[in-house]
């Protein structure tokens, strides 16, 4: 580096190189992804330049579901194909792959509620207040489901959710969301609700890599064409449709063929 | 066991914008330089490359570049009668770690406060009576500086940025196509305003036709290719969507990665060390000078740094904590009134109108972090106020900062959050649905403010900081009366229908509002009033300096950084040319 001066592009250069190399790649798991999370470091008289240290998305791969029972899982699917039901417009919650999507998140640094405060002491709090339970995001699923299930039992003649008919499967939510449903062993119902339905939604409309979003038909549905970095030629093209095809960090079907 | 390390001149606590503008002058002036950060080294093509950058579940829902709260977290509750609980997951504002902090997944909004933002307390009173800045509890104050004083600092920071955008005041001069009710700047911006998409532009005719003042939003997304004075390259924006809450992968946004460190890390009187955290600021028995900072690193090893100076670099609610634990000031009493650290803590009123079309193709995903069209028409003191029984206001912006598409998609009013009308709403609307934000100022009040939690403490044993906040009534008919104006320009756009975002009810942490917390430290002309003076350093101890927006006695309608920036500037000057020669109180109390 001459004098003060810097010059950007052998970055960039190593940039690109290492974006290209990552996509394809599944990253190691951080074991802690936040302050104080990695070893102390000095750094005198330069950027610090690593190879191979490209922070790649922690996408996932397989097709074996790793978190829930066979009990939760039927639980599950059929609370995702209500909360995004099937219909010649776009996929369901199922057709997304939105189960296998939770299961992997549940399974994972989100499940233990690595960025969750969980420490005591626990209050109810006032809605304002945001989550108070003790529980991770996996501990929660895991309580929510049996108590909802045995609610169920109670309440519909001993059926398990997955059984009830599409109205009562929907009567079943909206108590939830509404938080009229008091359900037992301390799961409130209220943010157990609030958190499935925005983890339903990020499995339907993250990047494929996470598992969801099959296909990429989510973003379809909608009009939005993944994960491309360069718009410029169409900022001042009003109105008009953008051809792209759709893509994600994987990305395209097109793309194996060539 | 503590180990005491070899003495610098001056030691940043935390290490985004402030730290890396202050550690950059400082070490030009040939200062020994250390910034402690508790975060990570990141950079573009390690961590956001283009490659992988467009990661909407990774960085905003989980939270990838963000303070980590089950590391540290606060209490919060909205007033005294409650019990203050952990924020127990990131919602309302989403806090930064790590070098460049909030600076790396920020928007790049540059504005400059209102000349009369600087005198809220005395400029109020004279125009609207004495009653408009004490009701509602208001306990608004002057900033002890002018933006006379501030504008070349101002000017500093849109060339370090390459800010693009459209001067409305050049020098008094009022010129077409900017913000006519800016104070007046000394130059023109560094680069041109960037193109407007389909929606801004739209938005900005229908503004027009009312008779308002539409301008491109300043931005330090570059709309083309830019050199600062410290020799670093910005590229040119390619609208790809994922600014606010994502690093730029292009090198388009201003942040302290693009624009400082390649230029500070390089000399060879600064050093950054990472994974270490400062616990408090070390004073001497009396009480009167700070001796350095004592910290811990990663591995849990404890050190005591000795510095002459200390700069409090990092977030507001982290410096206002420090200077808490550390002794430095008189905490705040709300039932009294008296005392200052913590007092006037203030955030942003926000509220919004979405706008849905039949017939016109948005494309939202092509979006900026300050792509928007803006007027200025109710912001501050631009409009009069009379009868209207709130000071204050908000700038209107039709902005796309990108369509991500788990956060940003728009349904009509009454449509539920699951099912098939959902489903239907989603896929109808997309395209076709554009939202108007209004970013409005927050005046500060009595029982809004920052102290120690008397219950919950963080991994080192020390108390959390907790937070009393709500929005005060004069916040609410202000947020009222702004969004009643943001909706007769939706309606001019002539769409099928819009769907009014109002700001009712308590504060409630839960859905993401800004990142812009202010005050608790904050500046004045008076020990008596504020926690520091007009160059950010502390009326009790002379070489502790608290930067950022905890300065700030309330908040404009307006994004804080480049205000932030500028008032680090204007205090680097000033320890430059009056402190170091003279180590001491710069105004004496």
């Amino acid at each position: 580096m001459a004098g003060q001066t810097f010059d950007r592009r052998h970055f960039l250069v190593g940039g690109a190189a290492i974006g290209t190399a990552a996509t394809a790649a599944v990253a190691a798991e951080k074991i802690h992804d936040g302050e104080l999370g990695a070893p102390a470091a000095s750094y005198r008289g330069a950027i610090p330049w690593e190879e191979g240290a490209a922070d790649a998305p922690p996408g996932v791969s397989g097709t074996d579901f790793k978190f829930f029972t066979a009990v939760e899982r039927t639980f599950i699917e059929a609370a995702v194909n209500r909360l995004i039901p099937p219909s010649a417009v776009g996929p369901s919650g199922v057709e997304a792959n939105i189960p296998f999507f939770l299961d992997r998140q549940l399974a994972g640094p989100f499940g233990r509620g690595d960025h969750y405060y969980l420490g005591g002491p626990w209050r109810k709090g006032a809605p304002e207040q945001g989550y108070q339970m003790r529980f991770s995001p996996a501990q929660l699923y895991r309580a929510a489901i049996a108590a909802i299930d045995r609610y169920v039992g109670a309440s519909f003649n001993g059926a398990a959710f997955a059984k009830l008919t599409d109205a009562d499967k929907d009567k079943v939510l909206k108590g939830l969301e509404a938080g009229t449903i008091a359900l037992d062993s301390g799961v409130d119902a209220k943010p157990f609700f609030a958190m499935l339905l925005q983890n339903t939604k990020e499995g339907y409309f993250s990047d494929p890599i996470y598992g969801g979003n099959k296909d990429m038909a989510a973003w379809k549905m909608i009009g939005f064409p993944g994960a491309h970095y360069d718009y410029s030629d169409w900022v001042s093209r009003h109105g008009e449709r953008v051809p792209y095809p759709t893509v994600g960090f994987k990305g395209r079907p097109g793309w194996t063929g060539a | 066991m503590t180990t005491t390390l070899k003495p610098v001149d001056a030691v940043m606590v935390g290490f985004g914008w402030t730290g890396a503008i202050m550690g950059q002058q400082l070490a030009d002036a040939g200062l020994s330089v250390l910034a402690l950060e508790r975060g990570p080294w990141r950079d573009t093509a390690s961590d956001f490359a283009t490659g992988f950058a467009q990661d909407e579940l990774r960085y905003m829902w989980r939270h990838h570049l963000f303070q980590n709260v089950a590391d540290d977290t606060l209490t919060i509750r909205n007033n005294v009668n409650q019990e203050a609980l952990p924020m127990r997951h990131l919602g309302s504002f989403l806090l930064g770690t790590g070098v460049g902090s909030g600076g790396v997944h920020w928007n790049g909004q540059i504005w400059r406060f209102l000349p009369s933002d600087f005198q809220t307390k005395t400029h109020n009173a004279q125009r609207y009576g004495k009653k408009a800045v004490t009701d509602n509890d208001l306990t608004v104050q002057d900033w002890g500086i002018t933006y006379d004083e501030l504008e070349p600092h101002y000017d500093t920071f849109d060339k370090l940025c390459g800010t693009s955008g459209k001067a409305g005041n050049l020098k008094g001069k009022i010129q077409p196509g900017g913000n006519p009710f800016e104070g007046a700047r000394s130059s023109e911006y560094p680069t041109p305003p960037m193109a407007q998409t389909y929606g801004p532009t739209l938005f900005g005719q229908a503004a027009a036709s009312l008779g308002r003042h539409p301008f491109p939003h300043p931005t330090g997304n570059l709309s083309t290719a830019y050199v600062n004075p410290l020799g670093a390259q910005l590229g040119k924006c390619t609208y790809c969507g994922f600014c606010e809450k994502f690093g730029c992968g292009n090198y388009s946004k201003a942040s302290p990665q693009t624009t400082v460190l390649p230029y500070l890390m390089a000399k060879p009187n600064f050093e950054l060390r990472t994974e270490c955290e400062v616990l408090r600021v070390e004073l001497t028995p009396d009480r009167k000078r700070a001796t350095g900072v004592t910290y811990v690193n990663s591995a849990g090893e404890e050190f005591f740094q000795p510095a002459e100076m200390v700069f409090l670099g990092a977030y507001i609610l982290q410096n206002v904590r420090l200077l808490l634990l550390s002794g430095i000031g008189q905490p705040y009493d709300p039932k009294t009134g008296e005392g200052v650290v913590g007092k006037n803590y203030a955030y942003q009123t926000m509220s919004s109108v979405n706008v849905f079309f039949d017939d016109k193709i948005l494309n939202p995903f092509i979006g900026a972090g300050a792509l928007a069209t803006v007027i200025d028409d109710f912001n501050g003191d631009n409009f009069d106020h009379s009868g209207l029984g709130f000071i204050g206001g908000a700038y209107i912006a039709g902005m796309v900062t990108g369509g991500r598409p788990i956060e940003m998609i728009y349904t009509p009013q009454g449509t539920p959050a699951w099912g098939l009308e959902w489903k239907h709403a989603a896929a109808k609307n997309y395209l076709r649905s554009f939202s108007l934000s209004i970013h409005g100022s927050n005046m500060s009040s009595r029982f809004n403010y920052l102290d120690l939690d008397p219950t919950y403490r963080d991994i080192h044993g020390r108390p959390m900081l907790r937070m009393t906040f709500d929005f005060n009534g004069n916040d609410h008919k202000m947020s009222d009366y702004l969004t009643d104006r943001a909706a007769e320009v939706a309606r001019a756009m002539n769409p099928r229908e819009i769907k009014l975002n109002r700001r009712v009810g308590a504060w409630n942490v839960v859905p993401y509002q800004t990142t812009h917390n202010t005050g608790g430290a904050i500046m004045g002309d008076n020990p008596k009033d504020s926690v520091i003076n007009k160059y950010l350093q502390t009326w009790d101890v002379p070489n502790v300096f608290s930067m950022g927006a905890g300065a700030f006695p309330q908040n404009a309608g307006y994004n804080p950084t480049a205000t932030v920036a500028a008032l680090t500037y204007h205090a680097a000057e000033a320890i430059k040319s009056q402190y170091l020669k003279a180590p001491g109180a710069l105004i004496q109390a």
